[in-house]
């Protein structure tokens, strides 16, 4: 397994805005990450880092073995599409398509080509003019036709419809098969891309808290339903994640259960749910949700 | 697919179910990780270990080269296999909720009988 990335200890400060807290990770070759957590975590912030646009408070940061900062033979291997990408004045579609190459040594002009057409981008429109769904779009389309070994998307499918959004997951998992790369997915629509990714990194309030195989994640709540007595029987001691109750019903989340404590817990009249990959974020993240909030989560 | 539990083991059930039905028979070639990575829409990393789990199970073999197969015998297999999981999958949940609604072990036959489509036979 090759390191790409490998970060210890980062930390940015914005006066007394810790927005990025010691925060460690590695990032294995050919992989596709989600990169979680609430609007104002850090995540952007922590993308700016390791592509060497922000400048660390304190730790280290290794891209391909070497510091990204001002460091051309790492910054043509990585590519960062910015939710708010600027652009000159006057630019448009074509313009950024034309430019794009000269940054990405792997690009693949047939496949943007393809890409152009498939988004229904118009060429000729300004970057200042053009929806921001097609702003978007023009994103994805060079995050994919630079093939760049460590590839950021940064929110990338605002403005996106359900159609093109879809294509985008598509012609992502066509082309990562194809071309194998460190693709890096920051959002928070995390039921639309969570198939996709094999590893989570979940950032809240500038910390990292968790860094797990998307899969492992899947299976690691389970929710217990039932009168709230038996639950509260059942549960015992046990970290609870989230509770939930109406009535005389208790809806509780605790971490993995063994099968053997499965069976206890049906032995006892209780139901037992699963707890999506969202779910477990909203979960994880929520701070002090009110009983309410959550039911629909 | 079930987002509220891990993927892997989903599609090693559904490549099973395709075994059992025959959608894919004895000694043909399975679509491949890539193939079905797409066809899921999912990472192809998890579907590799979804297959894998069927290959370590002696239910897929790999050819080298050419990608993998259903092994000999593979069917027999998952049906034995999943009439042992019978009971406990789906009779004690149908019986649990017979009970919760007072219907009877005689009422419950009568109503496998005159549900099953071979009734008519």
């Amino acid at each position: 397994m090759t390191t790409v990335v490998e970060v210890r200890d980062l930390s940015k400060h914005f006066g007394p805005v810790r927005a990025v807290e010691s925060v460690s990770f590695r990032l294995e070759e050919n992989r596709i990450y989600g990169l979680l957590g609430r609007n104002g975590a850090g995540k952007t912030t922590l993308m700016s880092l390791l592509t060497g646009q922000e400048f660390a408070s304190s730790g280290r940061i290794e891209i391909f073995g070497e510091s990204p900062v001002e460091n051309a033979r790492v910054l043509e291997q990585v590519c960062f599409i910015k939710e708010s990408q600027k652009y000159p004045d006057d630019f448009k579609v074509k313009h950024v398509l034309r430019t794009a190459p000269w940054f990405f040594p792997n690009w693949d002009q047939d496949f943007a080509d393809q890409l152009v057409t498939d988004f229904r981008l118009p060429l000729d429109g300004r970057m200042k003019k053009i929806s921001r769904g097609q702003f978007s779009a023009v994103g994805v389309v060079v995050g994919l036709a630079s093939r760049a070994p460590l590839t950021f998307f940064d929110e990338p499918y605002l403005g996106l419809d359900a159609v093109a959004r879809q294509l985008f997951y598509d012609r992502l998992l066509e082309d990562y098969s194809e071309h194998p790369r460190t693709i890096v997915l920051s959002t928070h629509l995390i039921d639309e891309v969570s198939d996709l990714l094999e590893h989570v990194l979940l950032i809240d309030d500038g910390r990292l808290i968790v860094d797990q195989a998307a899969d492992d994640l899947r299976g690691s709540a389970t929710t217990v339903v039932g009168g709230r007595e038996a639950v509260e029987a059942f549960i015992g001691t046990r970290e609870v994640l989230h509770r939930d109750g109406l009535g005389g019903l208790a809806s509780v989340t605790v971490a993995r259960l063994s099968d053997t404590e499965r069976q206890a817990a049906r032995a006892a009249g209780l139901e037992l749910g699963g707890v999506s990959l969202q779910q477990l974020v909203v979960r994880l993240t929520s701070g002090t949700p009110t009983d309410f909030e959550e039911k629909s989560a | 697919m079930d987002e509220n539990r891990p993927i892997f083991p989903q599609i090693a059930e559904q490549i099973e179910n395709d075994i059992i039905s025959g959608a894919l028979p004895e000694e043909t070639q399975v679509p491949s990780t890539n193939e079905f990575a797409a066809f899921l829409r999912i990472n192809p990393a998890t579907a590799g270990k979804g297959v894998g789990l069927l290959v370590d199970a002696g239910i897929l073999y790999k050819k080298r080269g050419i990608g993998m197969f259903v092994a000999e015998g593979a069917r027999a297999r998952l049906v034995s296999e999943r009439r042992e999981r019978f009971r406990d999958q789906y009779l004690a949940p149908l019986l649990a909720e017979a009970r919760k609604l007072g219907i009877d072990d005689a009422q419950l036959v009568r109503l496998i009988t005159d549900t099953s489509p071979e009734k008519e036979h």
